[in-house]
């Protein structure tokens, strides 16, 4: 009877054992799924700064100094190598973009003209996109994080190889980075 | 036309995050149920035709012999099961269709659609999820919905009206409220509702155009007497079919009005900015026409009731039981409650 009593005991440890470990993978590869995109949305960010900067270049002459931050921390990122090294300049990046943007407020007659309108609206969609995916990773590591550290998944995290994963660090300027309403509605 | 910037912060994760995973085993077997219930329901209305009108009517073999099986009920539970099939696989391009939404596409170059596309990719992003196919309905009313099976096979349509009222923050909430549908499998629910409850206001229509043989003591000698039983059986039978249509708007309504309250919350889990919804939610609650082109049996689908502003307004027991939808202000209420934490 005792016996029975002890089997079941264990196939139930099992089972719990099996579905904290899959859950632990489930999480690993949505944490790694989530970093991809961060990296994607780094690129097109990269690859679309370029054009932008020429394109209000025009309009702006009295504001080198806001379009040659923002070249000088893109080319910053693109060199950058090592998380944190990548996380602080991107984060330079995603200021010097933010002060663009605020600048551009500063210009009623760039609010008339369609096309610079058009070209706000996709710096706005850029940082949008490079801040979500951030968002949606950090938030992926936290769960993950957690759920090593809790009881009872703490008990076998670390034996079967699960590390915890680094957050997507932002510099404490990116943090405080005020809202800016260029609303005329 | 303005563009707003809201640049996410890599601020604070909102408290106390519910488990999505949960949210989306919940809505799975919620379907299940549902399509069950459904099934029942259909074989439980045909049994009563085989019963009281083929059985009363004398539809029997040659020789008087009884048919072998029941006829209706068969066929009430294959046209059960084949509609919800349908229902699963096709029912958002039928939503689709009935509202008279039109396919966007990258190349459609006016300002507002690229906004709006773009929204879609930053709350996509944000969720997790495939972006999901975008469509705009030709209606000045704002208003707008997400359907589907899964967030693979999902589509998120809005009103003209949304796009000219709304900012971008606004904009902004009322795609994550949609997004949030899609992740949680909601649209896979609220879609599958919208198509039995079609197909039972359908099956209702033609229940009720057929001559009800009661049965008199003449039939009742016929088919060897049924006694007390056959009579309860009947009455029961008969207000099913009846109350089936009714039961069919509460469950609809039923369903979605907590989903509202819930998408809500994790839309603004999405933005980390529920004051952008809670104002979209203001302006559509200004909008007091009703969304002409929104027809009625999708209504639960809506992030306000296409019936206009009184439906948003009703409150009490019996406007709760027919709302397909929260009172407007109490979900503003809720995300103004959000934010004020947030920032405490």
């Amino acid at each position: 009877m005792s016996g029975i009593l002890a089997l079941l005991v264990i196939a139930v440890l099992i089972g719990v054992a099996i579905a904290l470990y899959n859950s632990l993978v489930s999480l690993r590869n949505q944490v790694g799924s989530a970093w991809a995109q961060i990296d994607v949305q780094l690129k097109r960010r990269h690859d679309l700064i370029p054009n932008l900067v020429s394109a209000v270049q025009g309009y702006m002459q009295h504001e080198r100094e806001v379009l040659d931050r923002i070249t000088t921390a893109r080319s910053r990122a693109l060199s950058a190598t090592g998380a944190g090294a990548v996380g602080e300049a991107e984060g330079a990046l995603t200021q010097a973009v933010g002060g663009l943007i605020a600048v551009m407020e500063r210009y009623p007659d760039l609010k008339a003209n369609q096309n610079v309108l058009a070209l706000q609206e996709e710096l706005v969609t850029t940082e949008n996109r490079v801040g979500f995916a951030r968002q949606l990773y950090n938030d992926l590591v936290a769960r993950y994080n957690t759920r090593q550290q809790t009881f009872p998944a703490n008990l076998m995290a670390g034996t079967l190889g699960f590390r915890p994963a680094e957050f997507f660090q932002v510099d404490a300027g990116d943090r405080e980075l005020p809202r800016v309403d260029l609303s005329a509605r | 036309m303005a563009v707003e910037a809201s640049l996410p912060s890599g601020g604070p994760p909102p408290p106390a995050p519910r488990n999505i995973f949960d949210e989306q085993r919940r809505n799975r077997r919620d379907t299940w149920l549902l399509i069950a219930a459904f099934v029942a329901l259909l074989a439980f209305i045909g049994f009563g035709f085989d019963l009281f009108i083929f059985n009363a009517a004398g539809v029997t073999r040659a020789g008087g012999v009884p048919l072998p099986v029941p006829i209706a009920a068969t066929f009430a539970a294959l046209f059960g099961l084949g509609s919800a099939w349908l229902g699963y696989r096709f029912g958002d391009r039928a939503v689709l269709a009935s509202s008279f939404a039109r396919p966007l596409s990258a190349d459609d170059a006016s300002p507002d659609v690229k906004r709006l596309l773009n929204v879609v990719e930053e709350m996509a992003i944000a969720a997790g999820v495939p972006k999901p196919r975008v469509y705009l309905i030709d209606e000045p009313d704002p208003n707008a919905f997400a359907t589907g099976r899964d967030p693979e096979h999902a589509s998120i349509a809005v009103t003209t009206g949304l796009l000219l009222a709304m900012n971008r923050d606004e904009l902004q909430g009322v795609i994550a409220h949609e997004m949030s549908h899609v992740r949680n499998f909601d649209i896979r629910k609220m879609t599958l509702v919208a198509a039995l409850l079609g197909a039972v206001l359908l099956l209702s229509d033609w229940a009720t155009r057929v001559r009800l043989g009661i049965p008199t003591s003449r039939d009742r000698e016929r088919s060897g007497g049924g006694g007390p039983v056959m009579i309860v059986l009947l009455v029961v039978w008969l207000l099913t079919v009846l109350l089936t249509p009714l039961i069919g708007r509460l469950l609809a309504t039923g369903v979605s009005r907590r989903r509202e309250y819930l998408a809500d919350a994790s839309g603004a889990e999405l933005t980390r900015n529920p004051l952008g919804l809670a104002s979209a939610l203001r302006k559509l609650d200004a909008a007091t026409a009703p969304t002409a082109r929104i027809y009625r049996g999708t209504a639960h689908l809506c992030i306000a009731d296409p019936l206009g502003q009184t439906a948003n307004h009703r409150q009490g027991w019996l406007g709760d039981l027919f709302a397909t939808h929260p009172p407007i202000a109490d979900r503003i209420a809720r995300l103004e409650a959000m934010a004020y934490r947030r920032s405490a």
